[in-house]
């Protein structure tokens, strides 16, 4: 079986091309943050590897005078954390709603719900930067905030969810006398712990990842968040022909998520085959 | 009202209220916006009603740039990435060992913060005085003399910005034809082994329209994903994307908006709206033809 063979060393060798491409930028970011700026450019041909690496780089970019990249990281975290605990009562309130309780137009409302995601959100911006300026809330964190509590797909998502969970339990937790709300928090939510994570991480990844909204509605340096953070040391900061402390911040940034994706993987990807887009 | 058809509502609240605000009064006010003539943001009046900011938007060379640029995106990126997916998942399916490595790997850049990444490929594609950079290494190679990728000729930009978008888009992709092609029921291809049927075969008349629904999805979600393409350009152009003759429709919307050039909002409307009409025609034709040719 000589050509089965050779197909599997063809299948091998593209698989492994395909992976070098992915993984390539990543190494490049890691080997150029730990060149010191004078061996960066005396290199008219690029290394492949740091000769003496140095960490000189990270602490460049965490100096608050060039780059403040410690606040950028700071704002999004405050960001992503009041973004993902505001959303997640709000969803878990309304997919309790259309999965357990009973009420006139419970159906079409979901329906006006579902229809809303195909709105895309460049075509809602525009009215929201005009609302949130004349709210007075631009460079404010609930400026940046406001608009992304909601999530239909989410709500969607938990409320079938939500449904999986036998009635009789709802009936029975009724004659015991448990509030709705007690019922929701003892018992449903700890059942669906596992769509709630998936949720919670596709919002972390959302959040640490989003710049159209921050960039239109910040321009104070001390409310960036990392993506507008990056692109104002691009532009602005440690001077535009510092790379090597430009890939400290690169790497920097890149990390939280990596490590986040190392450990949650199946979850991740599990939940983006379910419904993510991305693009 | 009673009490028990009250609550669902107290339920609901914060949802309609989010959703009242940010996305159902936003839908009707872009129209309006799109349609006030000469609207100043600052005494938030207006001259008349029409189709003045169409036209005007539709006679801006910046926006003929920046349709040109999103055509080009959409045209190369979305066959080329749902292809070469589709060849990457077909490998992917017939490898047991490092399936789960390369699977791993494969989606990494689905986690990465596109801003960040994209300055990674600016200095890998970038040729400044002091070096011709790492992908002009490469090119000296074959012989290839060098060339400035970010500020250089047209095509070049071009190259490198559909490159990192197909980058960026690859990881949902591959995820999607791997589970597509891992849920094709292994009877069907046990009966065409039994008869003999080339593996070429097994492909056009098996593989493929059983997967058909699922490249349809790809190649629908692809279009609508590239023609809102924006983030990608500012990681490897910078903010000034009109400068680098880079901009795309969406960049257009936002520099209306905001920024030096920015104050437009009843442009930046006309022009999200104009967007909007042709993701939409573009996609019903997507959804007519895998009416038509979809085997399911």
């Amino acid at each position: 079986m000589t050509s089965e063979k050779l197909r599997k060393i063809i299948i091998y060798f593209f698989l492994s091309l395909w992976g070098i491409i992915v993984l390539f930028p990543f190494y490049w970011m890691i080997i150029t943050s730990v060149k010191s700026y004078g061996s960066y450019n005396s290199e008219y041909i690029p290394k492949l590897f740091a000769s003496d690496p140095t960490f000189g780089n990270y602490v460049n970019a965490f100096d608050s005078t060039s780059g403040s990249l410690g606040r950028y990281f700071v704002n999004t975290i405050i960001f992503t954390v009041l973004t993902t605990a505001m959303m997640l009562v709000v969803i878990v309130l309304s997919a309790f709603a259309f999965s357990r309780l009973r009420f006139k137009g419970r159906d079409i409302l979901f329906t006006l719900f579902l229809s809303l995601m195909m709105i895309p959100n460049e075509l809602v911006i525009i009215t929201n930067f005009v609302t949130i300026t004349n709210w007075g809330m631009r460079n404010t964190f609930l400026g940046l905030i406001l608009p992304s509590v909601t999530s239909v797909f989410y709500i969607y998502l938990l409320k079938e969810n939500f449904e999986q969970i036998p009635d009789e339990l709802y009936k029975a937790a009724k004659v015991d006398g448990t509030s709705d709300l007690k019922y929701l928090t003892r018992v449903m939510i700890p059942i669906c712990q596992p769509t709630i994570i998936t949720i919670i991480i596709l919002k972390v990844i959302e959040c640490w990842n989003s710049y159209v909204w921050p960039r239109l509605i910040t321009d104070d340096r001390s409310y960036f968040l990392v993506s507008n953070g990056i692109q104002e040391i691009r532009e602005n900061g440690f001077g535009r022909e510092n790379i090597p402390a430009m890939m400290a911040a690169v790497v920097v940034i890149s990390i939280p998520l990596v490590i986040l994706f190392l450990i949650f993987h199946k979850k991740i990807m599990a939940g983006v085959s379910r419904g993510g887009t991305k693009g | 009202m009673r009490k028990d058809q009250l609550k669902p509502w107290l339920y609901l609240l914060p949802s309609l209220i989010f959703l009242g605000i940010f996305m159902v009064y936003p839908l009707f006010d872009v129209f309006v916006y799109s349609f006030e003539e000469g609207y100043n943001s600052a005494s938030q009046t207006s001259t008349g009603i029409g189709w003045f900011n169409y036209s005007y938007v539709l006679h801006d060379p910046f926006f003929l740039q920046a349709l040109k640029n999103t055509f080009i995106i959409v045209i190369i990126t979305v066959p080329v990435s749902t292809g070469v997916a589709l060849l990457i998942s077909l490998g992917l399916n017939s490898i047991k060992k490092l399936k789960d490595l390369f699977q791993t790997i494969f989606f990494l850049p689905y986690v990465t913060n596109t801003l960040a990444v994209g300055l990674v490929f600016m200095i890998m594609f970038k040729k400044t005085p002091y070096t011709d950079g790492f992908v002009n290494l490469i090119l000296s190679a074959f012989g290839v003399s060098p060339i400035d990728f970010i500020e250089g000729p047209y095509w070049a930009k071009i190259f490198v910005m559909c490159f990192y978008t197909i980058w960026i888009v690859m990881p949902f992709k591959i995820l999607i034809l791997t589970s597509a092609l891992a849920s094709v029921d292994e009877t069907y291809y046990k009966a065409a082994r039994v008869d003999g049927t080339s593996k070429l075969r097994i492909f056009t008349s098996i593989t493929l329209p059983m997967i058909s629904p699922m490249i349809f999805y790809l190649v629908i979600t692809g279009f609508i994903g590239a023609f809102k393409a924006y983030s990608d350009e500012v990681a490897v152009f910078g903010t000034d994307l009109n400068a680098a003759g880079m901009n795309t429709i969406v960049g257009y919307v936002y520099d209306m908006l905001y920024g030096d050039s920015g104050g437009y909002p009843s442009y930046a409307s006309a022009a999200a709206l104009i967007l909007f009409s042709i993701v939409l025609t573009i996609t019903v034709i997507n959804l007519l033809i895998s009416k038509k040719t979809s085997f399911k």
